[in-house]
């Protein structure tokens, strides 16, 4: 029986990666294949290698693309773990071949890879080679947008939650009547800019996760989705009295982005940054994050770019990276 | 009279190198005028690059800093430029390091000679370098690759020239 398939090694449109593991090599029946992947991967729609646990399949579908080994003996076949990890993947096989999760999504072709033969592992030089990748390319960053507008809905729930926020910030800031104290220093501060609000702005994080507020300065994320063509329905989740921050996107130098504040200057930041360090003599990202209440990320490009502006240079020993003021 | 370090040498940034231009530009200077005061105060002429890195110049012990090999070349790199430093091989292990020029020792023993009206007169190299006259001068003990260097420098500029004579090599001052 033909038990393997070719793929390019990216997954189609309903398979999800559940495991990976290295030094896997591939038995069809007992007998060794001839070369072995980097990497054996488990789909939910497809099991494309089984541990050193013998697995017995059912016979190929019909309309199966014709595998490396197009004739065998055998109905199972076998994996070997030359880098250990078998038990995880056991277990998440034996997960998934009991959850049946496959069986929930419109593919009907479990073994179909939906490439040829040609496809695959077979280094492609050339022309052909860069098409093959652009391509390649092309298909994850379509992957990558459906699933940012699956996240829209989530989304929805979110912002309505940040308005429920919003109100109940609002009502005891006006309870109070101005009487804040100490520890609710970043109360006014939330409303103040809300009213400033102009932009909408969508966030997608690769994780699902919208990292929408980080009072009282900036929003962070490492990856997202921004667009200003945002459904009419979205904005009427606001009442009148909660504006959208306006925000401006800015990506420093090591790539990571974020959206900032208008009224955010980047010379009161460096200042900031410069001060800071002075006052404490030399800092670390992480102590700067721990001062300002920020994320290490965003603490450690605000040092760097005061670095870049000339106002603080660097340390790098093995006890990590270290800001001294610039006295050079 | 024990070496002075440079306030830099103390502050942990200065041992590593800096990814701002500009910021660089100032801590290659200062690591350059070390370098140089080092060596001079030490009379070091020829350095090797692996023994560099353990000798206190590069290697704050105090503060547990060092210079990496690479930073090292930066900053040799930078001598080089400056006319300070000449490698001795291609792969840049061992160089010369010449914290005054050779034109600067010229300058320096023709001072010396016009001081005590000895031009026209004739000198070996040894008697320069090592003679009881220049006891106590700067050049005295002076390198024989650099006082070659030197009365060339000199010969160049019409002030002396070398002459070759049986026990090895002399040299004339105008």
């Amino acid at each position: 029986m033909d038990r393997f398939s070719w793929s390019n090694g990216l997954l189609e449109i309903n398979e999800t990666l559940v495991i990976q593991q290295r030094g896997v090599r591939l038995y069809d029946g007992d007998d060794k294949v001839q070369f072995h992947h980097p990497l054996a991967q488990v789909f939910n729609t497809v099991i494309k290698t089984c541990a050193k646990i013998v697995i017995h399949l059912h016979p190929s579908p019909a309309n199966k693309e014709p595998g490396p080994y197009q004739n065998s003996k055998f109905s199972h076949i076998k994996l070997s773990f030359k880098e250990h990890g078998q038990i995880e993947f056991y277990r998440r096989l034996t997960e998934e071949m009991t959850q049946k999760r496959w069986e929930n999504t419109p593919v009907s072709q479990p073994i179909s890879t939906g490439t040829g033969p040609q496809a695959g592992r077979i280094r492609a030089v050339g022309i052909v080679g860069i098409e093959r990748k652009i391509e390649e390319k092309r298909k994850e960053t379509d992957k990558n947008i459906s699933e940012a507008f699956e996240d829209l809905s989530k989304l929805m729930v979110k912002a309505k939650e940040m308005v429920e926020l919003s109100r109940s910030i609002a009502n005891k800031i006006k309870d109070k009547q101005g009487d804040i104290t100490e520890d609710e220093v970043r109360i006014p501060l939330t409303v103040r800019y809300s009213k400033t609000c102009i932009k909408l702005i969508l966030l997608h994080s690769r994780h699902g996760h919208l990292a929408l507020i980080e009072f009282p300065e900036l929003i962070e994320f490492r990856f997202f989705f921004l667009t200003d063509l945002l459904p009419p329905s979205f904005s009427s989740f606001f009442s009148p009295h909660v504006s959208w921050l306006a925000c401006r996107l800015r990506v420093f130098d090591s790539g990571v982005m974020v959206v900032q504040l208008q009224s955010h200057s980047e010379e009161e930041m460096i200042a900031s940054a410069l001060d800071n360090v002075t006052e404490k003599g030399s800092l670390t990202a992480e102590e700067f994050a721990k001062l300002l209440g920020l994320s290490v990320l965003l603490s450690k490009e605000r040092l760097l770019l005061a670095e870049k502006m000339g106002h603080l240079c660097r340390d790098d020993s093995v006890e990590g990276l270290r800001f001294y003021p610039n006295c050079f | 009279m024990s070496f002075e370090w440079p306030w830099q040498y103390n502050f942990p940034p200065f041992f590593t190198l800096q990814p701002n231009a500009d910021t660089r530009q100032k801590q290659l200077a200062a690591w350059c005028s070390l370098v140089l005061s080092y060596c001079r105060h030490h009379k070091l002429y020829t350095v090797d690059v692996m023994e560099a890195q353990e000798s206190p110049v590069f290697n704050n012990k105090k503060i547990e800093r060092k210079l990496s090999v690479e930073a090292i070349q930066v900053v040799f790199e930078e001598l080089r430029k400056k006319g300070n430093l000449e490698w001795l091989d291609k792969n840049k292990s061992r160089c010369l390091v010449m914290w005054r020029r050779p034109e600067e020792w010229g300058k320096l023993i023709y001072q010396w000679v016009s001081k005590n009206g000895m031009n026209n007169s004739v000198f070996t190299l040894y008697e320069l370098s090592n003679g009881d006259d220049t006891d106590g001068e700067e050049f005295h003990g002076l390198e024989d690759w650099m006082l070659q260097r030197s009365l060339q420098a000199l010969q160049t500029e019409g002030k002396a020239e070398i002459i070759t004579m049986d026990d090895g090599k002399g040299v004339k001052f105008f």
